[in-house]
């Protein structure tokens, strides 16, 4: 296990992230419980499932923005909560990080030349020349115009502020860029060339992201690795042609099958029934167990353990699976 | 379906203002919508498909924008002559609108039993008991398991799709003759997205509501809606079967939003 996670760019190793709930038992609520996950340099490793699935507070965790209740975040093979304050300050500049909603994470009075050069002084990257050309070149990696470096985001379009929230991230030359649902906001037509982007970025600069999102047509396009979250867990993990080809989780499954495909002659959605469940008590056997059409006796008494299903050594290609169906 | 359309849209313009100019969003549309039928209006961002459903609700005067149509037929009333009294009475009664965000179109200081019941007591004129009791019986067929726990609850302590969902319930409980969506899935997730839609659109069969469902996702008028208008800059490019829609598409326009979606598709 440390082996791989030195060759890692990032490794979480059995994260657990909590929050104080009145209206639980024991006081707390594990938004995310043992999650383990890795990503090499230049991949991209998409969190899918529900809203409320921890997605978000696992991004947050990662950029060191949520406490830790227990495990390990290791980017380039150091933990992260070891580090001392000029050593995080060092590690964020290379995890930065895109959000959902441009204008909520751009500041209103700077135009986008100075929302650029911000990280750059920060960091004390080089001459003021060298920052004023590498603002000027992050705008135009991210296919805008220079003449946009002047003006201020409520004067851009949301596509052009995506990008700008883009080019912020990149502009200090970051190894991974954590995204948090940074086309959810976006038409159909404006994902695509996001999502195009993004993969320019990776092959032209090996930028490795964790990209969250719900959206699965969108994951299909961009991801090598997809995790897939339900109720604080993940309950499964492979590469994204494997999981998109044959899921193996019954919760993967009713996603899937939720999609409505854009052909109607295809099959109709499957409604998923029931609500999501909060995990407000530690559950006693699978998360999934109250809403799963293939539960077993014992998927309400025993909790599942991850396992391999692909049968291969294990290595990052590695299919796998939390389900009683696969270990009866 | 009876001969009569349920809504019947006649040249409807929509002008918003704009640094003082006047400049139109809407641009002399017309469409027929039949009774228990489920529209799509569908087009990008920024193609006139929100200002039409402002437009047909009433939702669009003073410094919002100006409105002209030759008639807005909902059945024997034209929602264009009748002016804002008249259609206060109208609407959530015999038109209603659902849209993308529910927290919206609910008030945070009162019980979502309450904000459902009211809508018994102003349109039914149901005593505060028997509001209670429709509104209990509503929740139940929107598919709460436990109705009692949601009514006494405020909009706050539930999930998006439950918010949607009582949204839904508060615009179904008068069995409109039309219900207009906005966008009323695009903030859900998929596995919500195709629990509030086949709900609504189960309730409209039984009701006999018919839909206009505005939404950009080619997806969602492929496998909900039984024909579609395509707009795009305020105009209607295209209207059609759903199967004719992606079958064989007349305009450009059309094609090319099938065949990004075709691409798009998992």
């Amino acid at each position: 296990m440390n082996g791989m996670a030195d060759q890692m760019l990032l490794s979480v190793r059995n994260l657990t992230i909590e929050y104080p709930e009145a209206e639980s038992p024991s006081g707390k609520l594990a938004a995310v419980r043992d999650v383990s996950l890795d990503i090499p340099r230049g991949g991209i490793l998409a969190l899918v499932g529900e809203s409320g699935s921890g997605k978000t507070s696992l991004a947050h965790a990662i950029l060191q923005l949520l406490p830790i209740a227990s495990g390990r975040v290791l980017f380039q093979g150091r933990d992260l909560g070891g580090l001392d304050k000029a050593g995080m300050r060092a590690a964020r500049r290379s995890i930065q990080a895109v959000f959902q909603d441009p204008l909520a994470s751009l500041s209103p009075r700077r135009n986008i030349r100075q929302t650029l050069l911000e990280p750059l002084n920060h960091f004390k990257t080089g001459t003021k020349q060298d920052r004023v050309d590498r603002a000027a070149n992050a705008i135009e990696a991210v296919g805008l115009e220079k003449e946009l470096l002047d003006r201020y985001p409520h004067e851009l379009s949301g596509g052009q502020r995506q990008r700008v929230g883009l080019a912020r991230a990149l502009v200090c030359g970051p190894s991974l860029v954590v995204a948090d649902e940074p086309v959810s906001s976006l038409d159909v037509s404006m994902q695509a060339h996001i999502v195009e982007l993004i993969l320019e970025l990776r092959e032209r600069l090996g930028v490795a992201f964790l990209f969250v999102s719900h959206d699965l047509s969108v994951v299909r396009r961009l991801a090598d690795r997809v995790a897939v979250m339900y109720a604080g867990q993940i309950v499964e993990s492979g590469p994204a042609s494997q999981i998109f080809k044959s899921p193996a989780h019954p919760y993967t499954r009713a996603l899937l099958r939720a999609v409505p495909v854009a052909d109607p002659g295809h099959a109709a959605p499957v409604v998923l029934e029931g609500e999501p469940s909060l995990p407000l008590t530690p559950p006693t056997g699978c998360v999934f167990h109250k809403r799963c059409a293939e539960a077993l006796a014992n998927c309400s008494s025993r909790q599942p353990v991850e396992q391999e299903i692909t049968g291969i050594e294990p290595d990052p290609t590695e299919h796998r699976v939390k389900c009683h169906l696969w270990n009866p | 379906m009876s001969a009569s359309p349920a809504l019947s849209v006649r040249n409807l313009s929509v002008y918003v203002r704009e640094d003082g100019m006047e400049r139109s969003v809407v641009d002399g549309i017309s469409f027929d919508l039949a009774a228990g039928e489920v529209l799509a209006l569908v087009g990008e961002s920024g193609c006139g498909k929100s200002k039409t459903a402002e437009a047909i609700m009433g939702l669009v005067s003073g410094a919002a924008g100006r409105v002209r149509a030759d008639a807005i037929g909902l059945g024997d009333l034209d929602l264009a002559a009748l002016g804002e009294r008249g259609l206060q009475k109208i609407r959530g009664c015999e038109i209603s609108m659902v849209f993308q965000e529910p927290l919206t179109a609910l008030d945070p200081v009162f019980s979502n039993g309450y904000q459902l019941a009211t809508q018994y007591r102003r349109h039914r004129g149901q005593s505060r008991k028997q509001s209670r009791d429709s509104a209990r019986e509503m929740l139940r067929r929107v598919g709460f398991p436990d109705p009692d726990r949601i009514m006494r609850s405020y909009p706050h302590q539930l999930s998006g799709g439950m918010r949607q969902r009582l949204v839904i319930a508060m615009a179904m409980a008068c069995k409109p003759r039309v219900l207009v969506a906005d966008e009323p899935s695009t903030a859900l997730d998929v596995t919500t997205q195709a629990q509030v839609l086949s709900q609504m659109i189960r309730m409209a069969r039984d009701t006999g509501t018919a839909i206009l469902l505005i939404t950009h996702d080619l997806g969602v008028v492929a496998q909900y809606c039984d024909r579609a208008l395509v707009m795009r800059r305020g105009q209607l490019v295209e209207d059609a079967a759903v199967t004719r829609l992606f079958s064989n598409p007349k305009h450009e326009y059309t094609s090319a939003l099938v065949s990004a979606a075709r691409e798009m598709r998992l």
